[in-house]
């Protein structure tokens, strides 16, 4: 028979190793942030922001990479977000419930777990061999596009689903056609949410290396890209080989540190931005 | 939202001005081999820097990679740190593409394990047999009781298969070898690994002040067991062929090279290139059978 | 007339959404049959039986080329199968700890923190490897280097936490209030409560969460690439290096000349490689909802 003294001495203890765990991870994260931070910080200068590399990369900045990711995840953005958007809307709002649609969903929803490195290879074999579109941003582009297509019309759709029925069968009691509904009583308040969802998607694109790696990624380019077939340098891929293929990997290591930081700038920055949009929209339903 | 955009986009279009313009040509794409990459990225950008309107870009991946490249017309030039297979000969030709080589340097082969471990020389056979697996401690090659941990390359570089045919005999690697994505990860790892060996090119083993790496030792080699063993950082003995595992550096075009890449050809095997590549760690092209093989190239 | 416009509008309209959803869905779905289609002719060549039992993968190899994926799998269930031994229990006990030991505003704060840990980018996580944890381990354990499956075991764990975490916390505070209540008003303490009544209300919910986590560690490709050595062989223990299938193709991809065996083998593993992850997130996903429309 436990005793309340045992019982109570039973849950200290459980709940010491709970809060142990949560120690556990908030140090683990604790060290990576102050870790980068540290080391990345001292390479960060306005020079490292806005020059190229130099001297065979061991010198300069990482301006063509940061520009490169800027560009890449624009192009995702446009393929991604409008045809995620509106394919959320035809799923949620046009398309008969019926189990054809809750496969597809459910499709679509798994589809997002799938490797990158599989969308790599369905890049390479789409974008850069069939369409013949070589090596360039716009094939990296597309195949990050593809990668983030089942994130935003996922997101797309729980935003849409936050919006009651009412507001759609008030609209449509008072004679609007489906569009008018829509476009008045469903999208205005679904919109942020979509698009909170779809900066988390690209935040995610901005930071991924392996669809990028062999449609377009560049290991030294003179010259930011100029056009759509260009290849282009990255933040990821920078780091990647800035770690492990560059031939003075241990000189350039404060170099690969600040590469790292400011990876981590942008897209915890594009992070924090979704969740202060989703912050201020609740404040603004409620 | 919209002033954000605008002040990105405007400073965007602001520091594109900065950087150097891109010139009418289209730009020279350079694929390949990682022993290689470093050098010819730095010899890009000395050329760039003394000839105005040139523009080259240079990308690893590996001798198989540039390979390929060529062969699939994805690039310009192809570097390689071996000589290409008859079979990608073939697959080039079947396409449409007939590669054209030039030697633009030469390797010393260099085989490196961390400065604990006491030995000094190994033949070729040895370092065949611990890289086949066929032993797996220190021991059977006179060295301590420990053992060995292999690092190398992968697939895709041209060092794997030249380590392949001339040191290998043409067998398959031990399976337990650590395949590392470029030289320098080699030479890390075995810095910090104190039964490990390794192989990299020449050019990867001095630091900024031009000492070998702390921490590193490279191996004498020898053709024979009781033989003389030589340091790849020896000219003379590569150049005479004393040292066992030098090798010559390639770059190859697809056909007679166009107007702007036979310039930067020629500049790289010219004495401005040459001295690069020696202030960069490898050994010069020379008078011998290299240049005159270029020189027929060329035409 | 007007009305006749609008219709046609609509229709207009209606036709577009449409599309965009059909796109969409051939897009997605291409992805699949794209890799079937290229992953088949590999086994013009290659016996299946080869491909999936044998230990080897050596397709360059001037002896016999072979393309065998069982070492490959192998490593992915190793440093998967170590992930999960981490970052289960732990994950556990911080959803645990935020939904019934933290302060509501304490939890407030934490939720988004231990998102952080999820936006971290892979190469990143893979470089804290490379530079951090992989000689810190290998000061632990003796070795000469950190480039193992314990390495890759325990960045994989990092990655997988914050998705186990998350799904788990939102199952055990689905838990209906009634079925906690009633058993505090039983007389058993909030710990026991957590533990006896909470958590097997919540299994489906955790297992979903185990099941999402695993599927985003099998998937993971440039952590383990960078840090865990890329050795061919078959790994006999956790401090051997290992290669994973997403790096087995990440390395050779480029290399590869086109349509080639070689070419069409690295797509059948990729195939291998969407069926398993794509499996692992369906499971997970049917039993999160059924749970959730149990709950309701």
């Amino acid at each position: 028979m436990k005793t309340a003294a045992r019982k109570g001495l039973v849950q200290a203890l459980g709940f010491l190793g709970l809060r142990a765990a949560m120690g556990l991870v908030l140090a683990v994260l604790a060290l990576f942030l102050y870790d980068i931070g540290r080391k990345g910080g001292g390479a960060i200068s306005w020079e490292f922001l806005s020059q190229a590399p130099r001297r065979g990369m061991t010198e300069g900045g990482i301006f063509p990479a940061i520009v490169g990711t800027f560009l890449v995840t624009l192009i995702t953005a446009v393929l991604a977000v409008p045809l995620g958007m509106s394919a959320a809307i035809y799923l949620h709002e046009y398309a008969a419930p019926s189990r054809l649609t809750r496969l597809l969903r459910l499709s679509i929803r798994n589809l997002s777990g799938v490797p990158s490195i599989v969308y790599g290879l369905f890049g390479v074999i789409l974008f850069v061999n069939l369409m013949r579109l070589g090596t360039s941003i716009l094939a990296a582009g597309l195949t990050l596009g593809l990668m983030t297509l089942p994130w935003t019309i996922t997101a797309s759709e729980e935003a849409l689903k936050t919006i009651p029925l009412s507001y759609r069968e008030g609209a449509m009691a008072l004679g609007a056609t489906k569009w008018q509904t829509i476009r008045t009583n469903v999208l205005p308040y679904a919109v942020p949410g979509m698009l909170t969802g779809t900066v988390l998607g690209l935040a995610r694109a901005a930071g991924e290396t392996a669809p990028i790696l062999f449609t377009g990624a560049a290991f030294y380019l003179p010259f930011l890209p100029k056009s759509l077939s260009d290849q282009f340098m990255a933040l990821p891929y920078h780091l990647y080989i800035m770690a492990t293929q560059h031939h003075a990997i241990q000189q350039v290591r404060p170099l690969a540190y600040g590469t790292a930081l400011v990876l981590i700038a942008l897209v915890l920055g594009l992070n924090m931005g979704a969740v202060v949009l989703r912050y201020r929209l609740r404040r603004k339903q409620r | 939202m919209k002033k954000i955009a605008t002040i990105a986009l405007a400073a965007l279009a602001l520091f594109g001005g900065l950087l150097p313009a891109a010139p009418a040509r289209k730009m020279i794409q350079i694929k390949g081999s990682d022993t290689m990459v470093n050098l010819v990225q730095i010899l890009a950008e000395e050329y760039m820097g003394r000839t105005p309107g040139a523009a080259i870009a240079v990308s690893g991946g590996g001798s198989g990679t540039g390979i390929t490249g060529l062969i699939n017309q994805t690039c310009d030039l192809a570097n390689s740190s071996r000589e290409w297979k008859s079979k990608e000969i073939d697959q080039a030709w079947e396409k449409g593409v007939s590669p054209r080589f030039f030697v633009v340097a030469v390797d010393g082969l260099s085989i490196v394990v961390n400065e604990k471990n006491p030995l000094e020389k190994l033949t070729v056979a040895q370092v065949g047999a611990l890289y086949r697996g066929d032993v797996k401690s220190w021991k059977a090659v006179g060295g301590p009781d420990q053992a060995v941990s292999l690092y190398g390359r992968q697939s895709n570089s041209g060092t794997y298969v030249f380590m392949q045919e001339f040191v290998l005999g043409n067998k398959n690697f031990s399976a337990d070898m650590k395949e590392m994505n470029g030289n320098a990860q080699i030479i890390e790892g075995i810095i910090q690994d104190e039964g490990a060996v390794g192989y990299v090119g020449v050019g990867y083993l001095h630091d900024q002040t031009g000492r070998i790496r702390k921490g590193l030792k490279v191996l004498e080699i020898s053709k024979e067991p009781g033989g003389p063993g030589f340091l790849p950082t020896d000219k003379a003995a590569v150049d005479s062929g004393a040292y066992p595992i030098s090798r010559p550096l390639y770059m190859a075009t697809n056909g007679k090279p166009k107007a702007d890449v036979a310039r930067f050809l020629a500049w790289i095997v010219g004495p401005e290139g040459q001295a690069i590549v020696e202030r960069e760690g490898f050994f010069t092209v020379g008078e011998g059978p290299y240049k005159a093989a270029n020189d027929k190239s060329f035409k | 007339m007007k009305k006749k416009r609008r219709d046609l509008e609509e229709a207009a309209i209606r036709a577009f959404f449409s599309a965009c959803g059909v796109l969409a869905v051939l897009a997605l779905a291409g992805i699949f049959l794209t890799l079937l289609v290229t992953a088949v002719p590999a086994f013009r060549e290659i016996k299946p039986a080869e491909f999936l039992l044998s230990k080897t993968w050596d397709p360059t190899s001037p002896e016999k080329a072979e393309y065998g994926i069982l070492s490959m799998v192998m490593s992915t269930l190793m440093v998967t199968g170590g992930a999960m031994l981490l970052a289960v229990p732990i994950g556990i006990a911080v959803a645990a700890y935020l939904s019934d030991v933290a302060h509501w505003r304490v939890r407030e704060i934490l939720k988004p923190v231990v998102e952080i840990l999820a936006g971290i980018p892979s190469v990143v996580i893979g470089f804290l490897g490379l530079v951090l944890v992989g000689p810190a381990l290998a000061k632990v354990f003796h070795t000469g280097n950190g480039l193992n499956a314990v390495n890759g075991s325990v960045l994989l764990a990092i990655m997988a936490l914050p998705t186990i975490i998350s799904i788990s916390e939102d199952s055990l505070n689905a838990v209906p209030r009634a079925i906690s209540e009633a058993s505090l008003a039983l007389g058993g303490s909030r710990w026991q409560t957590l533990l006896r009544v909470k958590l097997p209300a919540g299994l489906s919910g955790v297992i979903a969460a185990t099941m999402l986590g695993m599927g985003r560690a099998i998937g993971e490709t440039m952590t383990v690439l960078m840090a865990t050595g890329n050795a061919r062989a078959f790994p006999h223990g956790l401090l051997d290096s290992v290669r994973t299938m997403t790096s087995g193709i990440a390395i050779e991809l480029g290399e590869v000349p086109y349509y080639t065996t070689h070419y069409y083998a690295l797509f059948a593993i990729g195939l291998v490689l969407f069926v398993i992850t794509f499996a692992v997130n369906l499971v997970a996903d049917v039993v999160l909802r059924r749970y959730q429309e149990r709950e309701q």
